[in-house]
């Protein structure tokens, strides 16, 4: 099973451009990301710029339509990533939680969607290459 | 009704910790056998405490200390104490004295930052002195913190077999005084591919099946790839620790391929490589470029995640450089002088330089009969035979192939393939 653990800054929101965290939080959460690693379990790994530097496209009315950052109403703002490889979701709340993050900041563990957890209508259409192929 | 979290999150920790904490133990008690008992003894403790206190604060922390204060009282209960604190008192600046100070000197002395634990359990875990078969069960157990019967399940062998096999090591690896020590030298290299050799041996398991009617057992394939990503932080400067890396990610990238919709094996040429996993293929190529980088020959495993790095590299199978894998192949066959390499570049041969080059060596091998009872001979030179419009030969290559082949749906496979021509 893959999981998704999202980083939640709080008042990254708005956070001014190129924005970065100080060297010593960075240096704890480069242990983390090392004993991660070590474990065996890190798959792969992202810090994201503010929102103050990204754009957002949303689609009302069928229509993509652009606003540029930050977001006066966004609340939760991702910052980051990792993706890990765990035996069970009680796993990933564990890696989870020996997170160096501060007071302000929340995990939020998600599971990744494997092909075989769609349902096979689904399959079908995401195999369809397989099919055409096959056939 | 009980509560089910405190056990699964037990189940949880123990497999992030079990290495960890069986080498710390071993390291304060000399025995992998007596840590390995303690250990177990401590998960029992722990279950009935968080089921009664709820889960501690930092469950990971609870288990490594309660461990730790087990061999602490197992060392007392021996007479041992007294001369582990002298011994650690040369080794750590203690405030002296005997009880709780000296007791947390011991402690303090336990904390494994680096990981060399973890790899002295590795090279106990696949010492010489113990079968192949029981080197793979105990790497699970110690290393991937597997239960005896999911290890048995994964292995389809009765519980009490690996039970068994698991107790006897010990015993052997006790009996034999085993150091807890990485190896050192020129020593080191062979203890390294013993190891190497487990770990792959656990994910083919999990990637090819050898008995029973799943052909893969991906649960299987993750602890091996957890396993050597592991490993090969722990000894980065060895290029083919990053070369058995590189060729698991890059085997595992086709998992979902490799499956059709009822479980048969799809061949790696007619996979439908958009299921391929572009995030193991990335990972699987960077730990190439890692064993690359250190330089050196390639090694058995370098190789053949060359090869694997071939066709992951290739868009459609037809874009695959096969005059680059024949010569990764001569290397590889050069090297182990192995008769199922040599069948492997027989196809490889087949494919770049056309059917009938491949199936004079395929040929020359089965006239040596050192592959008599190997379904895949016959499978390729059924293959070749059929490329080469020798229905005949071909047909009754394909039922030998299926009457040795031991996996079901393999055997189907090759049973379809021989009515097909």
């Amino acid at each position: 099973m893959r999981f998704m653990m999202l980083i939640i800054p709080k008042g990254y929101e708005k956070a001014a451009p190129g924005t970065f965290p100080d060297a010593k939080d960075v240096e704890a959460m480069m242990r983390y990301n090392e004993s991660l690693k070590k474990a065996g379990v890190l798959l792969a790994l992202d810090g994201l710029h503010p929102p103050s530097m990204g754009a957002r496209v949303s689609f009302k009315g069928g229509k993509p339509s652009v606003v540029d950052g930050p977001f006066a109403e966004a609340k939760e703002i991702v910052g980051g990533y990792w993706m890990i490889q765990a035996k069970s979701r009680e796993e990933a709340i564990e890696w989870a939680r020996r997170c160096p993050a501060g007071d302000n900041e929340t995990i939020e563990v998600r599971q990744v969607q494997e092909l075989s957890d769609f349902p096979e209508d689904v399959q079908q259409v995401l195999s369809k290459e397989f099919k055409a192929s096959a056939s | 009704m009980t509560d089910p979290r405190p056990e699964r999150t037990l189940e949880a920790v123990w497999r992030m910790e079990a290495a960890r904490i069986i080498g710390g133990v071993t390291r304060l008690v000399r025995d992998v056998s007596l840590a390995e008992d303690l250990a177990q003894e401590t998960l029992v403790i722990a279950l009935e405490r968080w089921r009664e206190e709820g889960i501690p604060e930092n469950p990971g922390a609870w288990l490594m200390r309660a461990a730790k204060n087990r061999a602490i009282d197992s060392l007392r209960r021996r007479g041992m104490m007294e001369r582990k604190e002298t011994e650690l008192s040369e080794a750590v600046p203690s405030p002296g004295g005997s009880g709780d100070a000296a007791e947390e000197a011991v402690l303090t002395a336990l904390e494994d930052e680096g990981g060399d634990d973890v790899l002295r359990l590795m090279f106990v875990a696949c010492h010489p002195v113990l079968s192949t078969e029981a080197r793979v069960a105990l790497t699970l157990r110690l290393l991937g913190g597997l239960t005896t019967d999911e290890i048995a399940r994964a292995f389809l062998v009765p519980e009490p077999t690996i039970a068994q096999r698991i107790v006897r090591a010990k015993r052997t690896l006790t009996a034999a005084r085993v150091p807890f020590e990485v190896p050192k030298g020129p020593e080191l290299g062979g203890r390294l591919s013993a190891v190497l050799e487990a770990v792959y041996l656990i994910f083919n398991e999990g990637y090819a099946a050898t008995k029973g009617d799943a052909w893969v057992r991906p649960e299987l394939c993750d602890d091996a790839l957890r396993l050597g990503r592991s490993l090969a932080e722990l000894v980065p400067d060895e290029p083919e620790v990053h070369g058995l890396v590189a060729l698991m990610e890059i085997q595992a990238s086709r998992t979902q391929a490799r499956q059709g919709p009822t479980g048969e094996p799809i061949l790696l040429l007619d996979q439908d490589r958009s299921r391929w996993d572009e995030l193991l293929i990335r990972r699987g190529l960077d730990a190439l470029s890692r064993a690359e980088a250190i330089g050196g020959a390639y090694g058995p495993y370098t190789l053949q995640a060359a090869i694997a790095a071939c066709h992951a590299r290739a868009r459609t199978a037809d874009e695959t450089d096969w005059v680059r894998i024949v010569a990764l192949y001569d290397g590889l066959v050069a090297l182990t002088g192995s008769p199922v390499v040599e069948l492997n570049r027989a196809v490889a041969v087949a494919m770049a330089f056309g059917p009938e080059a491949g199936l004079e060596i395929a040929d020359r091998l089965a006239a040596e009969s050192v592959l008599e009872s190997y379904h895949l001979l016959p499978s390729v030179r059924g293959d070749l035979l059929a490329k080469l419009g020798r229905n005949d030969e071909a047909r009754a290559e394909f039922e030998r192939a299926a009457f040795l082949a031991k996996n079901t749906r393999e055997r189907t496979l090759l049973l379809g393939r021989a009515k097909r021509i």
